[in-house]
């Protein structure tokens, strides 16, 4: 892999939930519950998890995908504000290529009686997102999951 | 920054029809003309026509037409570049979230149970951890 590149970007996902604030917040800081949601698809093989949540501690997330690459999320929270705000940096890797670095934020707002959740990842998107192995399940599977999601989210609507 | 963001949701919003996807994994195998393309989708060629304007929009894929025959290729520096790479990472944000979702509506429904059981106490708030 010779060709070095970084690609900034910035993407913002909304959420409302039915639930308060700090409800929304625990499902974050409670291992237990964060298990629950966090992880990748059953499929996924669990090599290691977990979770230190407090400012400065660390999360890592590591799994094997079916025939294809181990994925690392590696993760140090930056900032927490009980119910309201958590900011964690977190670096992926599929096998030994680091294929991105990325500022998170996640603002938990009072909305009625639920919560508007607003996740905002501003990230270096880095060479080897499209030759380390981590384009083995194919432009065909990425792009039917992205249309099934669409479809979904449509329908939600 | 706001540039990306658009970009991208003319990506998502290209690739939010199957008739675009199709034609946008024919055009991976390599470039073909808009009668081919046509071919095995049952549909006009103006009908395929406004699915590939869609899809130059958003820069997935570019035509030329030369003499009588236009041609179609996918854009690899937008369908396998970065913004892909990035798409996915969104799905994979979104996927969470939304389990996120559906464990606090378990959740909900469990809490609002224990609290009847315990006739109405002010605060529910720490029920979240038992799994029913």
């Amino acid at each position: 892999m010779s060709d070095r590149s970084v690609t900034h970007a910035t993407f913002v996902i909304e959420r409302a939930y039915e639930a308060t604030p700090r409800r929304v917040f625990q499902a974050f800081a409670d291992p237990a519950i964060k298990a629950r949601w966090f992880g990748g698809p059953p499929e996924w093989e669990t090599l290691e998890s977990s979770m230190d949540f407090r400012v400065g501690g660390h999360e890592v997330d590591r799994a094997r995908i079916p025939d294809g690459p181990v994925t690392s999320f590696d993760s140090r929270y930056l900032d927490i504000v009980p119910d309201e705000r958590i900011i964690f940096a977190y670096d992926m890797h599929l096998d030994d290529a680091r294929i991105s670095c990325s500022l998170t934020t996640i603002e938990l707002r009072a909305e009625g009686t639920g919560t508007r959740l607003v996740f905002t990842e501003q990230g270096a998107f880095l060479d080897g997102y499209d030759d380390a192995g981590g384009r083995e399940h194919g432009t065909r599977e990425v792009l039917d999951q992205l249309g099934a999601e669409l479809a979904r989210q449509s329908a939600e609507v | 920054m706001l540039k990306y963001d658009e970009s991208l949701d003319l990506v998502f919003q290209a690739l939010a029809d199957p008739t675009r996807r199709g034609i946008v994994e024919r055009l991976t195998r390599g470039p073909a003309s808009v009668t081919e393309l046509a071919r095995p989708l049952e549909m006009s060629l103006p009908g395929v026509m406004q699915h590939l304007a869609v899809l130059e929009t958003s820069g997935l894929v570019r035509t030329q037409k030369v003499g009588r025959v236009r041609t179609c290729t996918v854009e690899p520096s937008v369908l396998r570049g970065a913004e892909q790479w990035i798409a996915e990472r969104r799905l994979w944000w979104e996927r969470r979230l939304d389990r996120l979702g559906e464990v606090l509506a378990v959740d909900a429904n469990s809490a609002q149970d224990a609290a009847d059981a315990a006739g109405a106490s002010s605060t529910a708030g720490s029920a979240e951890g038992d799994p029913t």
